[in-house]
Formats: structure tokens, C-alpha cells, sequence
């Protein structure tokens, strides 16, 4: 069968924008995009620059955005994309800046795993310390990561702020968090760090890296989890931590969460920051979108009180 | 026959979105669906009760479809954040005997135990699946021709797809299916599968506009005459917060947001205050005069003819 694919083409120092170009190929049994890409190259157009390498998905060169998606293209069945999207487009990762056609930069997503500092620092326990097999799992599936940034490039977050560790390095960081070979003091120290702007609070957990990540790690399970430490770990200032502890404690009062008295458990005594968002609160409390502060919308909310704190106990 | 299912309201429908609640009993009727109000169900945590109590949230929910199981009914919800919630609590509970033994030991007090046989559908999907567009169509009063409509999903819906399993959460249609089944035109932009911010509003505003602001330019740009969303939390990031969004992205963005239940019921022909629009933030008022006017002209062409 001859397919068309859609490729986005960018050579930075020629053209004054992106472009796409259409190629057509003859496609085979269990063809990849990896391979239609390999052919393309050999047969058609020589200029075509990606990265690739093991073709296996093991070193997590090969990632871009196929049909809209962020995916390993040595590991995308051409034949399944087709019959999932009627066409196949290719494009390189979002959000990343474009070296050429497929290439990206990654220097940016390299610092920010070099910067949560992905080892065991302050090694308390002898060198041949292997850690427990209970232990390990509580790594989750990090130790999975094959550093190849579809979670980066697919983060909502990152899209708007560039700045923020993204999931790569956050799952990463909570790794070493959960390491038993690491001294509480340096565990801790990793919490601290990560507590500020760019840290594991800027997560609105969209689930993208979860849905696109190839291994199956589950940043965003990871970042939540760094969340929930910190909080055990008295971390409990931040505005998210906030959210977090005070949607708890309305959920136990009321059953159901009061919008009303949310956003004060985030705030706190801030006055500035209640000042921030009062309008929005009068404007609403005038369309009739404010509800009862005292008051609960289920019945029986002593009931939810006593599950959560059973749970606790 | 009747289609029957445990409502399940969420928080928000009984909190800062009745209007939500208000034009879901407006329009589930005439769609030949009956339901019994789960009263006496909480939140089911939305995502955060779990990041301080894993286990505490999961009661919740087992909690909520332990009261569904007693009435032998499945679960419809009205709020995409509900339905990934508590579509993952019940894929979880449902695989893992275990923890659901574990869970049910925590519902014991109030002589709960959730056996796990029900199911979570979103009123999206029974529309899409159960219901059907052909009944849907059947009951459009006024097609909303010419209107354009941005389709805004919400993560909760979506993602992640092995949670949910309805639609594809690259190329998602059922949401743009029912707006052409109300005659109107969806608007295809990539925002309409991204998060609307709402999460992380009250602490990191900035972030949140800037998403939220670039999802409604990217519609508004599209030709979008409004957005219609299935996830009420989204829908309070589009609308209460638009005003904001629109000066952090520098647009005057002025798109009126509705509600899944509210746009099949002006289709309808449901008035518009039994759909609640009167609360929104931002004016419904050009959909609402586009509805009045195409009534008008039906009426015409009845009485003509």
C-alpha cells in the first residue's frame, strides 16, 4: 500500500518558518515510522535530519510528535497510526526549540535532570548497599525513564512556562527522595528544593506525560507522591500544599468541597491575596455561584468526617 | 424504556456551578433518562484528597458506588474531574481484590461494602452511547446552525485513556459529534484537548491564565461563537476566570462557556433561564438572542406553511 506522510520541515539558518512536505512510500508489513523515516531519507530526500539509534526503544532518541502525539516513531506501527488517524503527520517534540526538521534542542531538558542532582548524595550506607525489594518499589516505575522528553514536550505547564523542572526531572528527583540509601538530612534537603517556583507545586496534573510516556513511569503518580512527602515532611506552607491539606480537611467537615472557603484555606492571612481574588468572589456571590459557607450540600456529612479520619488513624 | 442511573451531582454542581445541576434536570428527560440522586454521596476528591490520603479517597468513592450498588444502578456523572476520578477509582478497585478489601474495611462503620460491580459513566457518554445522536436529534427544537462551537474536553475525560476508554484521547470526536448533532459547527483547535489551569488557579494564577487564556484565544481565533465543555471546573476556569485570561494573554476574548446539559437544552428549546445562563460571568446573551431569533423564524415557516 502507498501511504502519504506528512512531515514539518525546518532548516533554522534557510527558512523563515516551518513547513510541511509530503512524501510518498510504498509501506510494508510491520513498517515503523522509524523505518518509513529511514526510507524517506535514503530514497527520496537526503536533507531529512532526526535522531535515532537503537531502533528498540531502549535509548529514547527517536521521540516526536507523531499524529499529534508525542511517541517513539521506532516503536509506532505505521499501520496502526493509519487506521487510528486516517493519515500520518509527523512533527518534532512541542515546545522544545527546533535544531533541524526532527531534531530538537534537549540541552534544556538535560539541565533540568542535571539540576534535582540524580544520585545519591551524602551515601550514609556502605557502597555495596543494595537496597531492599520493598524499597525499590517504592520508586514506582521511575527507574523506567528513558530520558527521550515526550513528557516534557507534552507538558501543559511547560508550554506556558518554560522554566518549570517538568516531569522528567521531577519523577527523577523523587527517586532519589525514595531511597533508603540516602540520610533523612539529604532527603529532605531534596524536598526543600524542590518546594519553590518551578518546583513540584507548578503540576496541574493534566495526565498528558502519563498518557504519552513509552515506559510507563508515571511522572505525574511520582510528582504527586513528592507532594504528599513533603506535606508528611512538615512542607506545608506552600500555596499548594495548602490546597492539598485544606481540601482535606473541608472534604472531612463538609462531604463535599465548599468553593467558598477554599480559596481562604489557600490564602491564609494574606490580606493581599485576598484582596486578589475578592472581586472574582463578589462577582460571583452576584450571579448566585457563591454557596453557603456553614452549611453542607450532602447529607449525613458527619459520616465522611469519620471515614477520612479512620482512614488516618 | 426508560434509561436509569444513581446522579451522582459532584461538589461543584451543588456549589459554585448550579447551573450545572439546574439544566441537567432540564434536559435528561426529554433524553428518555431517569435518575435517583445519590443525596447522601461526598466529594470524591477530585484528584486531591489522594495526593495527602490514597486510601482516604478511594473510600470515597467506594463509598458513593457502594449507595449506586444498593439501588442496582450505574453511576452518571456530570463532571469530567468526577468521571476520570472515579473511573480510576473503579478500575482500581475493581482489579485489585486486595485494596478493595482493604477499602470496604474502611466503609464498614456505616454497614457499606462495595462488591464492585457497577459502572461510572459520564452524561457525554451516555448522550454519545446509550442515548444515541439519532434521539438527540429527534429532540433539537432549534438547530443551532451556523453557530460555531468549541468542543473543550478537560484532562479528567481523557486522560489517562486506560482509566476511561471512550474516546481517543489524540482525536477525541464525542463531544464534537454532539454539537453537530444540535445542528451546529464544532471548532477543530489543538486546545481542546489541554487543561484548562483550574488546578493550580488559587496558588499559581499566572500559569493557570496564561493555559487557560491560550485554550480560549486559540477557539475565539478558530471562529468560535462559544465553548461548550463537559467538566464544570473547566468551566469555571473559562468563564470566571476569562477576564483575566484574556488580559494575561493580551485578547479581548468575551466567548461565552456552556455547559454540556445547557447547549443541548437551548437546542431544545429550553429557556434559557431554566438552563441557568443567567449565572454565567461572561454575557450568554448573543447565543441566547441567536436561539430566540432561529425560533422565531421556525415559527414563521410553521405558520407559513
Amino acid at each position: 500500500m502507498r501511504l502519504a506522510f506528512t512531515i514539518q520541515r525546518y532548516n533554522p539558518e534557510l527558512d523563515a518558518a516551518p513547513h510541511d512536505e509530503t512524501y510518498r512510500l510504498d509501506v510494508t508489513r510491520g513498517m515503523t515510522v522509524l523505518d518509513a523515516l529511514l526510507r524517506i531519507k535514503n530514497e527520496l530526500d537526503g536533507r531529512l535530519t532526526f535522531r535515532y539509534s537503537c531502533r528498540s526503544a531502549i535509548c529514547g532518541s527517536c521521540s516526536m510528535t507523531i499524529n499529534g502525539g508525542e511517541k517513539l516513531a521506532c516503536r509506532t506501527s505505521v499501520r496502526k497510526e493509519w487506521e487510528r488517524h486516517g493519515g500520518i503527520t509527523v512533527g518534532p517534540l512541542r515546545n522544545l526549540p527546533v535544531l533541524k526538521d526532527l531534531s530538537v534542542d534537549m540541552g534544556s531538558f538535560w539541565g533540568k535532570v542535571r539540576a534535582v542532582e540524580p544520585w545519591l548524595r551524602d551515601d550514609t550506607r556502605p557502597p555495596d548497599a543494595v537496597p531492599s525489594a520493598s524499597r525499590v518499589s517504592r520508586f514506582h516505575n521511575v527507574d523506567a525513564c528513558i530520558m527521550c522528553g515526550a513528557c516534557v514536550a507534552t507538558c501543559t505547564v511547560h508550554e506556558v512556562d518554560k522554566r518549570f523542572l517538568g516531569p522528567a526531572a521531577l519523577a527523577k528527583a523523587y527517586r532519589f527522595v525514595a531511597d533508603a540509601r540516602e540520610s533523612g538530612q539529604a532527603r529532605t534537603a531534596r524536598l526543600a528544593s524542590l518546594q519553590g517556583p518551578t518546583g513540584m507545586w507548578d503540576c496541574t496534573r493534566c495526565n498528558f506525560c502519563v498518557e504519552v510516556c513509552p515506559k510507563d513511569v508515571q511522572p505525574m503518580e511520582a510528582i504527586i507522591r513528592l507532594r504528599r512527602e513533603s506535606i508528611e515532611a512538615g512542607y506545608d506552607e506552600t500555596g499548594g500544599a495548602r490546597h492539598v491539606v485544606g481540601f482535606r480537611d473541608l472534604v472531612a467537615r463538609f462531604g463535599r468541597l465548599n468553593e467558598v472557603l477554599m480559596p481562604l484555606k489557600v490564602i491564609g492571612l494574606s490580606l493581599r491575596k485576598f484582596l486578589h481574588v475578592l472581586p472574582l468572589g463578589l462577582r460571583m456571590l452576584l450571579k448566585g455561584k457563591v454557596p453557603n459557607p456553614l452549611h453542607s450540600s450532602m447529607d449525613g456529612p458527619e459520616r465522611v468526617r469519620a471515614l477520612l479520619e479512620q482512614d488516618r488513624r | 424504556m426508560a434509561l436509569k442511573y444513581a446522579l451522582y451531582p459532584g461538589c461543584a454542581a451543588k456549589g459554585a456551578t448550579p447551573e450545572l445541576f439546574q439544566s441537567t434536570m432540564a434536559v435528561i428527560g426529554r433524553l428518555g433518562i431517569e435518575v435517583t440522586e445519590l443525596t447522601a454521596s461526598s466529594c470524591c476528591g477530585a484528584g486531591v484528597v489522594g495526593e495527602a490520603d490514597p486510601d482516604g479517597a478511594l473510600a470515597l468513592s467506594a463509598r458513593t458506588f457502594a449507595q449506586a450498588e444498593r439501588l442496582g444502578l450505574d453511576i452518571m456523572t456530570i463532571c469530567g474531574t468526577c468521571q476520570g476520578v472515579m473511573g480510576g477509582a473503579n478500575r482500581k478497585l475493581k482489579s485489585d481484590p486486595a485494596l478493595l478489601t482493604r477499602v470496604n474495611r474502611l466503609l464498614q462503620s456505616e454497614g457499606l461494602t462495595y462488591r464492585g460491580t457497577i459502572q461510572v459513566k459520564h452524561l457525554l457518554w451516555i448522550v454519545v452511547r446509550e442515548v444515541g445522536l439519532e434521539k438527540l436529534k429527534d429532540e433539537v427544537q432549534v438547530t443551532l446552525g451556523d453557530l460555531k462551537i468549541a468542543p473543550f474536553y478537560g484532562c479528567y475525560i481523557l486522560r489517562p485513556s486506560g482509566d476511561l476508554g471512550f474516546d481517543d484521547p489524540e482525536h477525541p470526536n464525542s463531544l464534537d459529534k454532539v454539537i453537530r448533532a444540535v445542528g451546529a459547527e464544532p471548532v477543530d483547535y489543538g486546545g481542546k484537548i489541554k487543561c484548562c489551569g483550574f488546578p493550580i488557579i488559587l496558588e499559581k494564577e499566572d500559569i493557570a491564565l496564561a493555559m487557560n487564556g491560550a485554550n480560549l484565544k486559540e477557539a475565539k481565533d478558530g471562529g468560535a461563537d462559544a465553548m461548550v465543555t463537559p467538566c464544570p471546573l473547566c468551566h469555571m476556569s473559562l468563564d470566571i476566570y476569562q477576564e483575566r485570561a484574556g488580559r494575561k494573554v493580551g485578547a479581548n476574548l468575551n466567548l461565552p462557556v456552556l455547559h454540556l446539559p445547557q447547549m443541548l437544552g437551548l437546542a431544545m428549546g429550553v429557556p434559557a433561564e431554566d438552563l441557568g445562563l443567567q449565572r454565567h460571568l461572561v454575557p450568554v446573551d448573543s447565543i441566547v438572542r441567536a436561539v430566540e431569533e432561529r425560533k422565531m423564524e421556525r415559527g414563521k415557516e410553521k405558520s407559513r406553511s
